[in-house]
């Protein structure tokens, strides 16, 4: 564990080793690949529930009079319809109209915004933020003050009628409550995650979110819950179709070639960063693809049509739930409904064929 | 727990040589490492490779893990359970073969013995 030295720690850190769990370095965290294994863990979210610490994503709380033409500014999406207790995903672009980051605004009250944003992309934001600011808000870093656990799955209710906790949650997908007791533990409650499965996460203090979760672990057992690492993670929301920054978007990839229309309101009133560019005809688009053949399909491989490269996947790994090998691509527009396809994996070229986004849904 | 009957390398394979072939798999610590494993690219039969050159290729949920011939040869045998079933190398990594080579040329002093490896893989923590 030497290694681990370097490595920023979530307040769960402990927790991961007590449970096993295979520590890597994941952008400077020292946080679990798997505990168990990656393919149990995915299923356990799909089929009972699962428990993620994602204390490193990033918090920033913005106050003031100007919040709301701040982030308004700042994001593709559109919030002006949202009211305390909403929450809302929106892509955030530079000028040229690449991706800064995709991030979760919540509207605590009038003039009060917690914005979560990606662990890898926190610093960069906030000082993206900072300098985007104006004299009627304040900003606030408090990614350390926070403890963020998953509960995904099915069984997410149960745990946490079993673990206990005092007034009404939040049952409807982008809500949130701010303050409620959860296992003992002060938590701002929200109905989101990143598994394409039913769940919450939730906000405490840094100091609880050891207890917080060996409660649910202890809450879920008789519910097969499983503690979950970033491998199920990463499988979960692929299958979901659910993009993640640096492979689906970046500063090189806009959210318009992301394939995130649902969340870029191009004709807002308020003009936002990036606007412009992202309003002229894309060259790219984002597509899922199957592997026909024998293999598994990664990120970084190259995709033609014919002899003529059009893309590169920018994820892709075997997904427990399904048959098959799957991956998500970035192709020229023109090659966007290829009748077939090949992807490019150790110098042979393995015969490919699109498929819809998500791979996964969840049947309601 | 790790078998005296074979050889090691420093990238985690066993090599167990019986008459003039050589059976390659990878160890314990591997498959620990690598996690659930769901693919396997196996060579063909007839395939040369020299040693140090990479004749197999096992893929988990999470890597891409090429795998080194510690011998020079031929393959004279591959493994084709592990086409329906990649997951036997988790379950049973010192009982699976990936490949067997009919061996041409083999530098024992690249190998260890398993009290060796042990020692090699104690020493990488």
């Amino acid at each position: 564990m030497d290694t681990m030295d370097n490595l920023k720690k979530t307040p769960l850190f402990e927790t991961h080793l007590a449970l096993h769990g295979k520590m890597v370095d994941f952008g400077g965290w020292a946080l679990p690949v798997q505990y168990t294994s990656i393919i149990d863990e995915h299923k356990a979210v799909r089929h009972d529930v699962g428990l993620f610490d994602v204390s490193h994503m990033g918090e920033v709380m913005v106050t003031g009079e100007g919040a709301f033409a701040f982030i308004q500014k700042l994001v593709t999406n559109d919030i002006t319809s949202m009211k305390p207790g909403r929450v809302r995903y929106s892509p955030m672009c530079y000028e040229d109209g690449g991706t800064v980051d995709d991030i979760l605004i919540y509207m605590i009250s009038e003039g009060k915004y917690l914005l979560v944003v990606n662990a890898g992309n926190t610093d960069k934001d906030f000082e993206w933020f900072k300098s985007h600011a104006t004299d009627d808000i304040t900003l606030e870093n408090q990614s350390a003050d926070w403890a963020q656990l998953a509960l995904q799955g099915p069984k997410y209710l149960d745990v946490l009628s079993t673990a206990g906790y005092e007034g009404v949650l939040p049952t409807k997908n982008y809500t949130f409550v701010e303050s409620m007791n959860v296992a003992g533990v002060n938590c701002l409650v929200s109905v989101t995650g990143y598994t394409g499965e039913a769940g919450v996460e939730l906000y405490c203090k840094a100091a609880d979110g050891a207890k917080l979760h060996a409660a649910l672990m202890e809450a879920g057992k008789e519910f097969g819950i499983m503690p979950c690492g970033l491998g199920a993670r990463d499988s979960l929301r692929f299958e979901a179709g659910m993009p993640l920054y640096g492979h689906e978007m970046s500063d090189k990839i806009t959210p318009v070639e992301a394939d995130l229309g649902f969340a870029i309101k191009l004709n807002k009133t308020d003009a936002f960063i990036g606007q412009e560019p992202l309003k002229a005809e894309r060259k790219r688009v984002r597509i899922g693809l199957k592997l026909k053949d024998k293999g598994i399909l990664r990120e970084h491989y190259d995709v033609y049509v014919g002899d003529k490269l059009v893309g590169h996947t920018t994820s892709g790994m075997p997904v427990p739930t399904l048959e098959g090998s799957y991956a998500m691509a970035l192709v020229d527009v023109e090659y966007a409904d290829a009748p077939e396809y090949t992807v490019e994996i150790r110098n042979r070229r393995l015969a490919a064929e699109k498929k819809a986004i998500p791979f996964y849904k969840r049947s309601k | 727990m790790t078998p005296n009957d074979r050889r090691y390398t420093k990238d985690h394979e066993w090599v167990l040589v019986e008459g003039d072939t050589a059976k390659i798999g990878i160890t314990e610590y591997a498959q620990e490492a690598l996690g659930d494993i769901v693919y396997v690219e196996l060579p063909a039969v007839d395939d040369t490779f020299e040693a140090g050159e990479s004749f197999a290729v096992v893929e988990s949920v999470k890597a891409v893990s090429q795998i080194y011939t510690c011998v020079t040869g031929v393959v004279c045998e591959i493994n084709e359970e592990l086409d329906a079933q990649p997951e036997l190398l988790n379950s049973d990594a010192f009982n699976t073969f990936i490949a067997a080579l009919k061996i041409t040329s083999i530098d024992e002093s690249k190998l260890m013995n398993a009290e060796e490896y042990d020692a090699f893989v104690a020493s990488e923590h």
